[in-house]
């Protein structure tokens, strides 16, 4: 029996013994992950993760009561351990207060959404990956995952989606803190992909050979690649685009939602769903639009909705816990080639580390360089930096010193795994900017 | 758990050592969010965690499943990979930490998390909430608690070890706004404890909730935190971040040796400076103390299955051990601690810096604020950022106040504090008695690939740091 059948199988036992009245909605997180780290181009840590975590909610009225348990993919066991669970909510749901931001799909909407592709071997990989780095420090994880999410309802509605990805994220170390970070995701292992990425690691660790350049502290022209955007956008995001956020006032994005503040025209984020690697569906059973656009020529367009917010603010639900899950800055016609010259002279970050709020009520943002940044001049690259902090507010680099946007972007996959590897990602241009403030 | 201890020892064979880590877990949150209840989250979580050594490989498997075919698969896939990196291993075998003697462990708990009905326990909660709301400008408002219950076995051919945690962590929070200035005062989230429910009552949390929203409206009319170098006061609630993020994570062995350098980042500290290094003032005493068991991270045994014992890692000032677990160890050849841990049945054990205290010394709080001519009071997190090497930071808390002659003034809003912290420890000037001390501790401690967040605990006394680069918000 597949893991989808067997989720469904469950989730019609449960279905099978609904009281009158009563609505279950059911829910499957699971991975089937190989996981690998590294250190000196040696494995120090491999190993395999199987779980299935079910969710049950028992709806009675406006009465509720949901949980999560660990299921072991035995269907007689399951069952048992299921119908159990129904018991227990039963009896919580009957002692709870009426709960009036409660909300779920009504409207029955299935889907099915499962990649063809077969996983990789993540031996052969880890084999292949020690090959191609022979000599080099390289310190890293690799993660090949299956990943699975399931919903069904009392209201005959089916979602399923299954895909296979892999992570692998590296640094080759020149010396102490100085390192070439690469990564290398999808779906389909190209053992000649991850090579390539491997010989340019080799060729950018010479610069890092030359001795780094402290700066002092001040103000300096700066180019932040792909990456290096992307960490102050998952900082931006713990709050920024969530309505509920912005409705109690602690979203970073007041200003923009009050429109005192304006960005820059050409900055365009959209929750691009349509072009991410993320469910279709919520676990209350809503569909995801297609797209969200979040800022639109600069302003704030819309905001993130989960279902409980929707039903507190009255705004169509849009999203499962009001946190991008597929991130999308729009380019701009900046070429990736031209961008040293147009740097000409100041910074190039690669990586921006640890970010977190300055000031909240400024959007700004404090964080650290990290890995390999280097100090341009007249276009061209010269030498690693010793790490700095800046300390910016994003209304002001996203604003009045915006210089320009890449027409490249990266899709970055996210890596995560804490408690399970995430279905999460962003596209984005790199950005050139005037004046970033460096403290430390 | 010991009917799959007797069924992973069936079938468990064809290998030169292996290891089984059980856990079983209950938790609850429950909240009261404007006089809502929030959904309650329940979660029950088990799985078992496998590890094999098989000629110059180890593997390891985590597995929901704890049938025999499942116990059967997951023994496979860690074989599996044991052969496969049989030749890339970067350890030999025998450095992979085995238990010595078997134990048990159980968190200290007077009233159960079951000995109060749900009905009351949201009671408690619908009592403490509206508390918080002092005025209309309190926009957002929460009262919770979150319960956890983990069993967890360590079994080896040679030992079992036993233990059994309970932790608590209550929570209140308020937010006051005024047109787009908005601040946010908190209570609780990181005064976590192993302790059952009579803690509540210990630490006042329904009274609590009235400070808690005074706070936040005074933080409203207050004053931008001045920029300038002033002395600093940092009450435990900040201390236990700085602890934390500046002494524990650059003092992680697996750091030193490496492991982290793609994620969470590398040390300043090399092994060469234990023994030696001046860390800090000489009033920096710094204990690794898994015995006071009220604290969030005390344990019997770590989950490699080494008893865990008080050390000091800094002692006037002189760094003296790092933090690392057996496995760790060896590799370094020097003593550490035992605080090899996992987050989860789920994953495997790394080095992490449980509870790590700064030890008291003598002065009240009256005389440590008595102590300084203009300097500013700094209390509870609210922003983090640390250089991958664990040197440059920037801090940021709730709630100032200053200090001006030797006596407390005005609220101040937006504090913000950065420093280097090799300079920094070695500037403290100033360290609070035993009456200023509190536990605290943070469950999200985030390290380690694959991911991991675990629970640490930090005690301190309020302490004094002589000229600190402090700011406030520049918007």
């Amino acid at each position: 029996m597949t893991l989808r059948e067997h989720f469904f199988s469950l989730s019609q036992e449960a279905m099978a013994r609904s009281m009158a009245g009563e609505v279950l909605l059911c829910g499957l997180r699971s991975e089937d992950s190989n996981y690998v780290r590294l250190n000196q181009n040696r494995v120090r840590q491999a190993g395999h993760v199987r779980q299935l975590e079910f969710s049950l909610q028992a709806i009675m009225g406006r009465r509720h009561a949901s949980a999560q348990c660990m299921f072991c993919g035995e269907l007689k066991t399951d069952r048992e351990r299921l119908l159990e669970l129904l018991s227990e909510l039963r009896a919580q749901r009957d002692i709870l207060e009426e709960d009036p931001y409660l909300l779920y799909a009504t409207e029955v909407s299935s889907s099915e959404r499962i990649a063809s592709e077969a996983p990789l071997d993540a031996p052969s990989a880890i084999t292949a990956i020690t090959e191609a780095a022979e000599g080099l420090d390289l310190v890293g994880f690799f993660a090949s995952s299956l990943i699975y999410r399931g919903f069904a309802n009392s209201l005959d509605q089916r979602n399923w989606f299954e895909r296979p990805s892999f992570v692998f994220d590296w640094s080759c170390y020149a010396h102490r803190d100085k390192a070439v970070k690469s990564r290398y995701a999808g779906v389909q292992w190209d053992p000649e992909a991850m090579q390539r990425k491997m010989q340019a690691a080799r060729q950018d660790l010479a610069l890092l050979q030359r001795p780094p350049r402290k700066i002092r502290p001040g103000n300096y022209r700066a180019y932040l690649a792909p990456t290096a955007v992307a960490e102050l956008l998952a900082i931006t995001a713990w709050g920024g685009f969530s309505l509920k956020s912005q409705r109690t006032r602690q979203s970073p994005l007041i200003k923009l939602a009050d429109g005192l503040k304006v960005l820059d025209p050409r900055v365009q984020m959209v929750e691009n769903y349509e072009q991410g690697v993320a469910p279709g569906f919520t676990s209350a059973g809503f569909i995801k639009p297609p797209a969200v656009p979040l800022i639109s020529a600069g302003r704030l367009r819309s905001s993130l909705v989960s279902a409980r917010s929707s039903q507190e603010y009255g705004i169509a639900v849009n999203a499962e816990h009001e946190s991008p899950e597929s991130l999308d800055l729009a380019p701009g016609h900046l070429s990736a080639a031209d961008v040293l010259a147009r740097l000409d002279t100041g910074l190039y970050i690669n990586n921006l580390w640890y970010c977190n709020f300055s000031d909240r009520n400024d959007w700004r943002i404090t964080g650290m360089t990290r890995f390999a940044c280097f100090w341009v001049e007249g276009g061209e690259v010269k030498q690693p930096v010793e790490v700095m902090r800046f300390d910016d507010s994003l209304y002001l680099l996203l604003g009045e010193r915006l210089l320009g946007l890449t027409e490249e972007r990266d899709f970055i996959l996210d890596g995560s795994t804490y408690h399970q590897h995430s279905a999460a990602s962003m596209r984005l241009p790199g950005v050139l900017v005037e004046d970033l403030n460096l403290t430390l | 758990m010991e009917t799959v201890v007797q069924r992973f020892k069936r079938v468990v064979g064809g290998v030169d050592h292996w290891s089984l880590r059980l856990v079983e877990e209950r938790a609850q949150r429950l909240a009261v969010r404007q006089g809502t209840l929030e959904p309650i989250e329940n979660q029950w979580n088990s799985g078992a965690h496998i590890t094999v050594v098989k000629g110059t490989g180890m593997g390891y498997a985590a597995t929901s499943d704890l049938s025999q075919a499942g116990l059967v698969e997951a023994l496979r896939r860690a074989v599996d990979w044991a052969q496969a990196t049989a030749s890339l291993s970067l350890l030999p075998p025998d450095e992979l930490a085995r238990p010595q003697r078997s134990g048990s462990y159980r968190s200290p708990v007077r009233r159960t998390w079951d000995s109060m009905s749900l009905t009351a326990k949201l009671g408690l909660l619908h009592e403490a909430a509206p508390r918080l709301k002092r005025s209309d400008a309190i926009v957002d408002w929460q009262a919770s608690l979150y319960f956890r219950a983990t069993q967890a076995i360590l079994v080896t051919p040679e030992c079992e070890i036993e233990q059994q945690f309970e932790f608590l962590i209550p929570g209140l929070e308020a937010v006051a706004n005024r047109a787009v200035e908005t601040q946010r005062r908190s209570f609780g989230y990181d005064n976590g404890v192993q302790a059952g429910l009579e803690y509540l009552d210990e630490i006042g949390f329904c009274d609590q909730a009235e400070r808690v929203g005074e706070e936040a409206l005074e933080l409203l009319d207050a004053p931008n935190c001045p920029a300038g170098t002033f002395d600093l006061l940092l009450l435990p609630e900040q201390m236990m971040l700085q602890i934390h993020e500046s002494i524990g994570h650059p003092l992680e062995l697996d750091r030193i040796l490496g492991d982290e350098r793609n994620y969470a980042g590398t040390s300043f500290v090399t092994l060469d400076m234990f023994g030696h290094y001046q860390y800090g003032s000489e009033l920096l005493n710094v204990s690794f103390d898994p015995s006071n068991r009220r604290q969030l991270a005390s344990y019997g045994f770590d989950d490699e299955g080494t008893p865990a014992e008080r050390e000091f890692v800094i002692k006037q000032g002189i760094l003296l051990r790092p933090l690392g677990g057996a496995t760790s160890q060896r590799r370094a050849g020097m003593a550490g601690v035992a605080n090899a841990r996992a987050c989860q049945w789920n994953r495997p054990a790394i080095d992490r810096m449980a509870n790590l205290n700064l030890e008291p010394r003598d002065s009240s709080i009256a005389e440590l604020i008595g102590s300084i001519e203009r300097g500013v009071l700094m209390d509870t997190n609210r922003s983090w950022s640390i250089d991958d090497s664990r040197n440059k930071f920037q801090f940021g808390c709730e709630y100032a106040r200053f200090i001006e002659d030797g006596e407390l003034k005005g609220v101040l809003r937006n504090p913000n504090y950065r420093g280097i912290s090799a300079n920094f420890w070695r500037g403290l000037s100033a360290v609070g008695d035993a009456s200023t001390v509190k536990c605290m501790g943070t469950p999200t401690c985030g390290k380690g690939e694959p991911n991991q967040a675990i629970h640490v605990g930090h005690a301190s006394p309020a302490c004094v740091f002589a000229n600190v680069d402090v700011f406030g918000s520049t918007g």
